[in-house]
């Protein structure tokens, strides 16, 4: 299948890797429309990311967004050059709802059909920003929500990407929703967190920052660790309880919150420098923390780095990204990836399309 | 004519009409695959039935039971395909598939997987070639079949390893022809998500 010569080529994306149904529209880098239909509501009352709560909903969610996307862009699926979606890594159940519809929908309007990486999506997602600037590569880009926290060097957003490190136990956005059922705060996290932590002492208690010690940098020099943190929190907490005494939890979560930024930022940066790359790139729900970007803000600058946070809709999962990343490789002369491809739960970031 | 699905226990996909019958059909048994195949599976469906969608009045798909992962391949699959050409869903009952032509009463048993099975009891077929599901569908454990179904030992039991699509191609022909109604187009998953409630953060000291 041929894909319609275009320079703007006019792509849907679907996105089913965690608990957000997304579909996007995009014209080459224009916007039309990001539908994003989540489950968090469902997954509140367990406190995480049930896989299969999130599936069966992917699965009611996905054409009632098909359709609302196509009304937002105002466009037809005739007017389509290609279906872009999410092929992993992600929740593998989740990935099966979208690498089914999308194979379907494609064959059914007759379109190329490109199977993307999700992590990578996060990258491309900058592509989308109206504000005039243009993403430069090399970028280093932190992507960082409930499902994944990585540090990547990208070089190339349809031809070079490579892990530098990722999180060896729980991701940076799992760490805040576990740390805020200590504390007694509903489910997701990140938010709560940030709000209560607004009134704390960031300094209050010292708590770890994963993999930051010398013997430690030198085997995981980029890489993250959250667990050992939520674990020192809950000492504490517990600690504090046993003494009789009230849990300061605005000074907790402040304390938590900034050893999680600190140590995001800290391994980030020592990224672009070692690697002479003055450029970095914040993706995943994560952004959404306050902290998380202000301390990213204050680094980069005191560093002279460029710092590049796309919106926020843009920045947690979603289908626009995608379309975008399935565009850059349409205008990149790329050929579709064909019907045979699956759901691949632990893709590599270095396999941006997958062709099987 | 129908563009069919069946992703309940391995994948099928077929193309059926009313009047000429099944003009293709593929059958994959691997259980494990169904995201893998569903895109080729459909194609050459198609093009051995050489169709064009555009001569497709419809979808039909085998809503389960069936082993949730798989499931949903056929289902989001079949919405997707329908939405593209314009044209409805047509939802079937995986069990009617495969009870359809049988004219003794049956017990059709598949595999749920956790030493469980999915079953629908049939009493026969109706004058207008329809299964009559007598009981089910229903999720029970193998040995507990002869005390969960009524009247078991009247029933012809009937083990599938696939279920065929061009049956629930046909059996959505007839629904249609004869204004029966349809399944329901929810996903008979008969089983709840696996879900453990957390009793709260435990202690780490
Ligand atoms: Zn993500």
């Amino acid at each position: 299948m041929a894909v319609r010569e275009s320079q703007e080529p006019l792509v849907l994306g679907i996105e089913t890797s965690c608990d957000e149904t997304g579909i996007g529209i995009v014209r080459g880098t224009q916007l039309l429309a990001n539908v994003i239909s989540s489950s968090m509501e469902e997954h509140a009352r367990y406190g995480g990311v049930v896989p299969e709560v999130a599936a069966r909903a992917h699965l009611e969610a996905l054409t009632p967004a098909l359709t609302a996307a196509l009304a937002k862009a105002q466009v037809s699926l005739a007017d389509l050059d290609a279906v872009a979606v999410t092929s992993g890594p992600g929740l593998s159940g989740a990935l099966m709802v979208g690498v089914g519809a999308a194979k379907a929908l494609s064959i059914a309007i007759d379109r190329p059909l490109y199977a993307v990486n999700h992590l990578v999506g996060h990258v491309g997602a900058d592509v989308l920003r109206d504000d005039g600037t243009q993403i430069e590569f090399p970028t280093i880009a932190l992507l960082v929500s409930g499902g994944h926290t990585s540090l990547l060097l990208v070089r190339d957003l349809v031809s070079d990407v490579e892990l530098l490190g990722e999180t060896i136990d729980d991701a940076a956005g799992e760490a805040f929703d576990k740390v805020a059922r200590l504390l007694g705060l509903p489910y997701p996290g990140g938010p709560q967190i940030d709000r209560i932590a607004a009134a704390g002492n960031p300094n209050a208690i010292r708590f770890p920052r994963g993999l930051t010690q010398p013997k430690d940098l030198e085997r995981h020099r980029y890489d993250f660790s959250f667990s050992g943190l939520k674990t020192a929190v809950a000492r504490w907490v517990e600690q504090t309880r046993d003494a009789g005494r009230e849990v300061p939890l605005a000074d907790v979560a402040a304390s938590f919150r900034e050893a999680v930024a600190d140590v995001l930022l800290t391994k980030a940066i020592a990224a672009c420098l070692d690697l002479e790359v003055p450029r970095l790139l914040l993706g995943g729900g994560v952004v959404a923390n306050a902290r998380v970007r202000e301390l990213a803000a204050e680094r980069t600058a005191a560093a002279g780095i460029e710092l590049r946070v796309p919106p926020l809709d843009l920045c947690t999962d979603n289908g626009a990204m995608i379309a975008a990343l399935g565009a850059q490789l349409i205008m990149a002369g790329r050929s579709p990836s064909g019907l045979d491809f699956g759901a691949d739960s632990t893709l590599p970031v270095t396999v941006i399309q997958v062709t099987v | 004519m129908l563009l069919a699905i069946d992703t309940s226990a391995g994948t099928s996909v077929a193309v059926v009409d009313r009047d000429a019958g099944i003009l293709s059909e593929l059958i994959e048994a691997d259980t494990r695959r169904h995201a893998e195949v569903i895109g080729t599976m459909i194609r050459g469906a198609l093009d051995q039935a050489g169709i064009a969608v555009t001569d497709l009045s419809g979808v039909a798909i085998g809503m389960g039971p069936g082993p949730f992962t798989g499931l949903r391949v056929g289902i989001a699959a079949a919405r997707a395909f329908a939405l593209g050409i314009g044209r409805p869903v047509v939802p079937v009952v995986s069990h009617d598939a495969v009870a359809f032509g049988a004219t003794d009463p049956i017990l059709v048993v598949t595999d749920a997987r956790r030493r469980e099975v999915y079953w629908s009891a049939y009493s026969g077929t109706d004058p207008q070639g329809l299964p009559i599901r007598a009981s089910g569908p229903g999720l029970t454990g193998p040995d507990q079949l002869a005390t969960t179904v009524s009247d078991f030992a009247t029933y012809r039991r009937v083990d599938a390893e696939v279920v065929s699509a061009a049956s629930i191609g046909l059996v959505a022909e007839l629904l249609y022809l004869h204004k029966r109604p349809f399944a329901s187009s929810e996903a008979l998953y008969l089983r709840s998500p696996d879900v453990t409630m957390s009793a709260g953060p435990k202690r780490v000291s």
